[in-house]
C-alpha cells in the first residue's frame, strides 16, 4: 500500500531531510507517525503525497514507483489518498456540501451518487445539518471535520492525516480517531502524522518514530521514555 | 458496512458508468461548468464588462472597417460596370463599311451593346451643349469624327481585360483611336487594395491584442484561485478538470465581447447611414449601405470566441501547470 525504499531527501541548498528511511504500510493497518519539529515528518507526507520527489530511494503507493510514474498520473493516484490537513484546506467560497463533493465530481460520479455519499461522510462527521454553511461559520473543530469528510467521501484505500487532532478537544479527538478505525476496520490503510503522544499511547497503534530524518522505531508502542518525547517500542 | 466505507479498499477503480451515462455526465458537467463560470462573470461585473469592453471594441473596429471597405468594393464594382470604351472611326470611311463594323462588333462576345453615334449627330449635339454654336457656324466641315460607343460586358469591364478589348478594337481597320478612361478606376482599385491590407493588418494586431488581454484577465483569475487549484489538485484534479471552468470564461469573454461589437456596428451603421445617403445623392447613384449581414456575423462572433478561447488556453496551459503542492 504505502512502501518506502531506502529513501533519502535533500532539499536544494543541501538541507538533508530523510536518511535511508524504509518502511511498508500493508492493507488494512494504521500506524502513526511521530517525531520532534524538524525531525522529517513534513517531508515524508509531502512524498507520499506526491508533492515531493525523493532524492535517493522508491517510494511505492499501490504499487506505483513515485520515479516512474507521469506527471499526469499524480492526479489518478492522489485520488486514492484521501488527505487531512492541519489548516484544514477548504475552499471558503464553497459550503460545506460542495467542499465534500468536490472529489467525487472530480472523479465524474453522477449528482444523485455524490448526493448519498457526501450525506453519508457528513452524517459520519456529525455535520450533515449545517451542509449549506459556508466554511467560515463554522469552528476550528468542524473545518477539521468537513475536512475528513471530504478525506472520505470517495472511500480511497489509503487515508492520510497531518496532526488530524491539532485543533480538537480530547472528546472530538476520540470521535475522529473512532472514524479513522472504522475506516481501518472497513479495510482502509490510514497513516496519521501527529505530535500528540497521548493520543497515541492510548491507541495502541504501530507507531513510526522519525528523529532528524532518520527512522529509529517502529512497532507497538509499549511506554515511553522518561522525557515523554519518543516511545519505546 | 456503511455505503461510505464499502467497496473500495483496493486501490481507485474508474466507477462503472454506461456509455449513454458517460455523455450524459460529460454534457452536465460541461453546462454546469460554463453556467457557474457565466456566474463568476457577473460576481464581478464590472471587472467583466471591462474585458468584455476592451474585446468588443477591438473587434469593432476592425468589423466596421470591413463593412466600409465591403460596401466600398460594392461601389468601385458598381463604377467599373458601367466602364465604356468610345472607338473614333476613320474619315471617310462609307457607311456601309461602318455598318459592316457594327455588325462585326455585335458578334463579339466581350461586347454587351453598342451606340453609333454619327459625326453630324454628334456636332449638332456639340452645338447644341457646347455654347460654341456661332463659333461651329464658320467651320468649313466637321471636325468631329463617327463614334461608336462600346459597353463591354461585366465580365470584360475589369481594368485589364477592357484593355484587352480596346486592343482588339484598335486592330479593326476601320477605327482611328479609342479610349478607354480607366485610370482613375485604377487608382480606386488600389486605393480599395490598400485598405483591404489595412483593415487586416488592423485586425491582426487588434486579435494579438485580444488574445493578450484575455490571457491576462485568465492569469489574474488563476492567480485569483490559486488556493482553490491548489486543493483540487491534492484531492486528485486533473489539469484538464482545472483549467476547463477558465476556458469557459474565455468562451464568454469572446462570445459577449462578439456580440458587443455587433451591436456596435450597428449603431455606427445606423448613425452614419444618412451622411452616406447625402454623399451618394450627390453623385446621382441608388446605393443602400450594407451592414454584417448574417454569415458576416457568425463568422465574427466565430473569431471572437475563438480569439478569447485561444487567450485562455495560451494562459491556463502555461499557469495552471505552473501552481503545484508544496
Amino acid at each position: 500500500m504505502i512502501k518506502f525504499d531506502d529513501v533519502s531527501k535533500t532539499y536544494p541548498g543541501g538541507q538533508q531531510a530523510l536518511r535511508r528511511v524504509s518502511f511498508h504500510v500493508a492493507p488494512g493497518e494504521l500506524v502513526f507517525l511521530t517525531g520532534h519539529s524538524g525531525a522529517g515528518k513534513s517531508t515524508l507526507l509531502k512524498l507520499i503525497s506526491i508533492m515531493e520527489r525523493p532524492t535517493v530511494g522508491n517510494v511505492y503507493i499501490n504499487g506505483h514507483n513515485l520515479n516512474e510514474i507521469t506527471r499526469k498520473d499524480i492526479a489518478y493516484i492522489r485520488r486514492d489518498i484521501g488527505m487531512i490537513f492541519q489548516n484544514h484546506q477548504l475552499l471558503m467560497e464553497k459550503n460545506v456540501f460542495d467542499n465534500v463533493a468536490l472529489p467525487l465530481i472530480i472523479e465524474g460520479y453522477t449528482r444523485k451518487q455524490i448526493e448519498k455519499r457526501v450525506d453519508a461522510a457528513l452524517h459520519r462527521v456529525g455535520l450533515l445539518r449545517k451542509k449549506r454553511n459556508l466554511p467560515m461559520m463554522l469552528s476550528g473543530g468542524e473545518q477539521q471535520r468537513v475536512g475528513i469528510a471530504r478525506a472520505i467521501v470517495n472511500n480511497p484505500p489509503i487515508l492520510l492525516a497531518d496532526e488530524p487532532t491539532g485543533n480538537l478537544d480530547p472528546a472530538l479527538s476520540m470521535e475522529i480517531m473512532s472514524i479513522f478505525e472504522d475506516y481501518n476496520q472497513a479495510g482502509g490503510s490510514v497513516f496519521i502524522a501527529t505530535h500528540d503522544l497521548g493520543l497515541i499511547a492510548r491507541m495502541k497503534y504501530r507507531t513510526l518514530t522519525l528523529k532528524q530524518g532518520q527512522m529509529i522505531t517502529d512497532g507497538l508502542t509499549q511506554n515511553w521514555q522518561e522525557d515523554g518525547h519518543e516511545p519505546v517500542i | 458496512m456503511s455505503l461510505l466505507f464499502k467497496g473500495r479498499n483496493q486501490g481507485a477503480q474508474r466507477i462503472k458508468v454506461s456509455k449513454l451515462q458517460k455523455l450524459f455526465m460529460f454534457f452536465s458537467d460541461n453546462l454546469r461548468q460554463a453556467v457557474s463560470s457565466l456566474g463568476e462573470l457577473t460576481r464581478a461585473p464590472f471587472a467583466s464588462l471591462m474585458t468584455i469592453a476592451v474585446l468588443g471594441l477591438s473587434i469593432t473596429l476592425p468589423a466596421a472597417l470591413y463593412v466600409l471597405v465591403k460596401n466600398l468594393d460594392r461601389v468601385s464594382s458598381d463604377w467599373q460596370q458601367a466602364s465604356e470604351v468610345s472607338v473614333f472611326l476613320k474619315e471617310n470611311i462609307a457607311q456601309q463599311d461602318i455598318e459592316q463594323l457594327i455588325k462585326r462588333l455585335k458578334t463579339w462576345p466581350e461586347i454587351k451593346r453598342l451606340e453609333y453615334i454619327p459625326a453630324d449627330k454628334a456636332l449638332d449635339e456639340f452645338t447644341q451643349t457646347s455654347g460654341f454654336g456661332d463659333a461651329l457656324q464658320y467651320l468649313e466641315s466637321n471636325p468631329l469624327p463617327n463614334v461608336i460607343l462600346v459597353y463591354p460586358t461585366s465580365r470584360h469591364a475589369q481594368p485589364n481585360s477592357a484593355r484587352d478589348l480596346l486592343d482588339r478594337l484598335l486592330r479593326e481597320r476601320e477605327v482611328e483611336l479609342g479610349k478607354l478612361d480607366i485610370e482613375w478606376l485604377e487608382r480606386l482599385h488600389a486605393i480599395v487594395a490598400i485598405a483591404k491590407e489595412l483593415v487586416t493588418l488592423i485586425a491582426v494586431l487588434l486579435f494579438v491584442s485580444v488574445i493578450l488581454t484575455v490571457g491576462n484577465t485568465i492569469r489574474l483569475n488563476i492567480y485569483n484561485k490559486r488556493d482553490e487549484i491548489l486543493v483540487m489538485k491534492l484531492v486528485g484534479a486533473t489539469d484538464g478538470f482545472i483549467q476547463r471552468p477558465f476556458m469557459y470564461t474565455g468562451f464568454w469573454y469572446g462570445l459577449l465581447g462578439g456580440i458587443m461589437a455587433w451591436i456596435t456596428v450597428a449603431l455606427i451603421l445606423w448613425w452614419m447611414g444618412s451622411s452616406i445617403d447625402r454623399v451618394i445623392n450627390l453623385y446621382n447613384q441608388s446605393f443602400q449601405l450594407r451592414g454584417l449581414d448574417f454569415p458576416i456575423l457568425i463568422s465574427m462572433l466565430a473569431i471572437s470566441v475563438g480569439l478569447g478561447l485561444l487567450g485562455s488556453y495560451l494562459s491556463v496551459k502555461r499557469y495552471v501547470a505552473q501552481i503545484e503542492p508544496k
